[in-house]
């Protein structure tokens, strides 16, 4: 058996998961139905308009700077898994390729995108 | 000791002398499915007692008691219970993607689930890029939180959601450094390889100080990761309710608390593998007798024994801190831990290359 097809199976257990306890609560569980009942919840009174809507910008830079170095991270575990065959010189090259994003988190930090205000 | 790929092969060779091949493929797909369904639905019910349990006792409790003997059976009531419950519709909510985000939820979850070494030869998948793998899918779960938050259109979900989406990804970082600095020691992202390699001494005994601080701070972003307290906004109840998951009701409701416990299990479960040694007896290299007694206890005996320590500790520091504010968890890892985490890494690889 190859791995892909036992990680369609885990997927596919998953959807069974899911499917098959929301096609169990669907055929034994109430069913009822009032005005008030599918009201967004709020602490009892109507919710104001929708809350799709603009959103603070502190969330968004914070995503980018995860998908700077989630990356980094991404491509520093191939060189990590033959660190041992590359040796210093391996070392020396990734260290210049730490060095820069570091510099980038530094930069980050000075200019206050670390900073939630 | 016993070697469940003993099991796994008298199962294949059996089934493939009553059944064509075809079919015998079919029925060990069937029995995987099977296996890790029970597996995962009896963790989640064990962990979700231990919680009440272990909770109780910090806080000078008794905890539930009154279904079965010392309300062993709370969680299975707990389960029929919500099983039996309404499932509210809500008017204003973007339904599709509603349903969509317990099933992401819940798929992220299991396929981690899947790759876990539980015993000895006892593990679904084993990709040689395990470890990677590992993290890929745990981190698909965000996704499942940020639509759940989005597509329920009120606004305690949606701050939720935010505040969760921005958590997850920030300690992401540093429990995927910390798991590189191990992948730097052993060599190989593959799982059952890395168990095998500690053979003679844990990773956390192999790699001196850096693995030490690694195990640190790959608990500190997974204990993160999990959403649970002292990193509990995503849901402060006395802020937003119930956070990302405040609309759900009945089952639905159930997968995100199913999914945030067997996320606990499945960090803990990582971390033990890594840094622990999995299932790998307590070996010290000398003391053969002790070795050979080690080796008497059960594989999966070791992987569940270290994999509830760990979960013990998680439940140790959410009882114990009062909970964070946003800027405080955000500097604490952008500011600590991640810069931690870029040194061990140096440090790490200085000391597997010297």
């Amino acid at each position: 058996m190859s791995n892909s097809s036992l990680f369609l199976v885990v997927f596919f257990t998953a959807l069974f998961l899911v499917g098959a306890a929301l096609l169990i609560a669907r055929l034994i569980a109430p069913r009822s139905w009032n005005l008030q009942k599918g009201q967004t919840y709020e602490c009892g009174i109507p919710t104001r308009g929708t809350s799709w809507m603009q959103f603070r910008v502190g969330y968004y830079l914070f995503a980018i700077l995860y998908l700077v170095f989630d990356v980094e991270t991404v491509l520093l575990f191939p060189w990590a898994t033959i660190m041992k065959d590359l040796g210093p010189g391996g070392l020396f090259c990734v260290l210049f390729f730490l060095v820069v994003l570091t510099l980038g988190l530094a930069y980050a930090w000075k200019k206050g995108a670390l900073k939630w205000k | 000791m016993l070697d469940f790929s003993n099991v796994t092969n008298w199962i294949d060779t059996t089934l493939h002398r009553y059944l064509s091949d075809g079919w015998a493929l079919a029925t060990e797909f069937v029995l995987i499915a099977l296996m890790l369904l029970i597996a995962y639905a009896i963790l989640a019910l064990v962990l979700i007692y231990m919680e009440r349990k272990v909770c109780a006792f910090f806080q000078c409790r008794i905890g539930p008691n009154r279904v079965g003997k010392w309300g062993l059976l709370q969680s299975v009531a707990d389960m029929v219970k919500i099983l039996l419950k309404e499932l509210v519709h809500i008017n204003r909510a973007d339904h599709f993607l509603f349903r969509v985000a317990s099933f992401v939820v819940i798929i992220g979850s299991i396929c981690t689930f899947g790759a876990l070494p539980f015993a000895k030869g006892l593990q679904a998948i084993d990709f040689n890029v395990g470890v990677f793998y590992l993290l890929a899918v745990s981190s698909v779960g965000v996704v499942g939180i940020l639509l759940a938050g989005w597509s329920s259109n009120s606004k305690y979900t949606m701050i939720g959601a935010m505040r969760s989406g921005a958590q997850l990804i920030s300690y992401e970082i540093s429990a995927g450094l910390s798991v590189l600095a191990v992948v730097i020691l052993a060599g190989t992202m593959q799982v059952s390889e890395i168990v095998a390699l500690q053979t003679d001494r844990w990773f956390i005994f192999q790699g001196h100080i850096p693995a030490c601080i690694a195990f640190l701070t790959y608990l500190i972003a997974g204990h993160a990761e999990t959403n649970r307290g002292p990193f509990d906004l995503p849901e402060a109840e006395s802020e937003l309710t119930a956070g990302y998951h405040t609309e759900y009701s009945g089952i639905q409701f159930g997968f995100f608390y199913l999914a945030e416990y067997m996320n606990m299990f499945i960090i803990a479960a990582i971390g033990s593998t890594l840094f622990l040694g999995g299932w790998m007896p307590l070996h010290i290299p000398g003391w053969e007798s002790f070795n050979h007694v080690m080796d008497l206890v059960p594989s999966f005996i070791w992987f569940f024994g270290k994999t509830f320590f760990c979960i013990f500790l998680a439940l140790w520091v959410r009882w114990s801190f009062p909970r964070l504010r946003i800027d405080q968890l955000l500097s604490l890892e952008w500011k600590v831990l991640m810069p931690i985490c870029l040194v061990n890494l140096v440090l790490m690889s200085l000391v597997v290359i010297f």
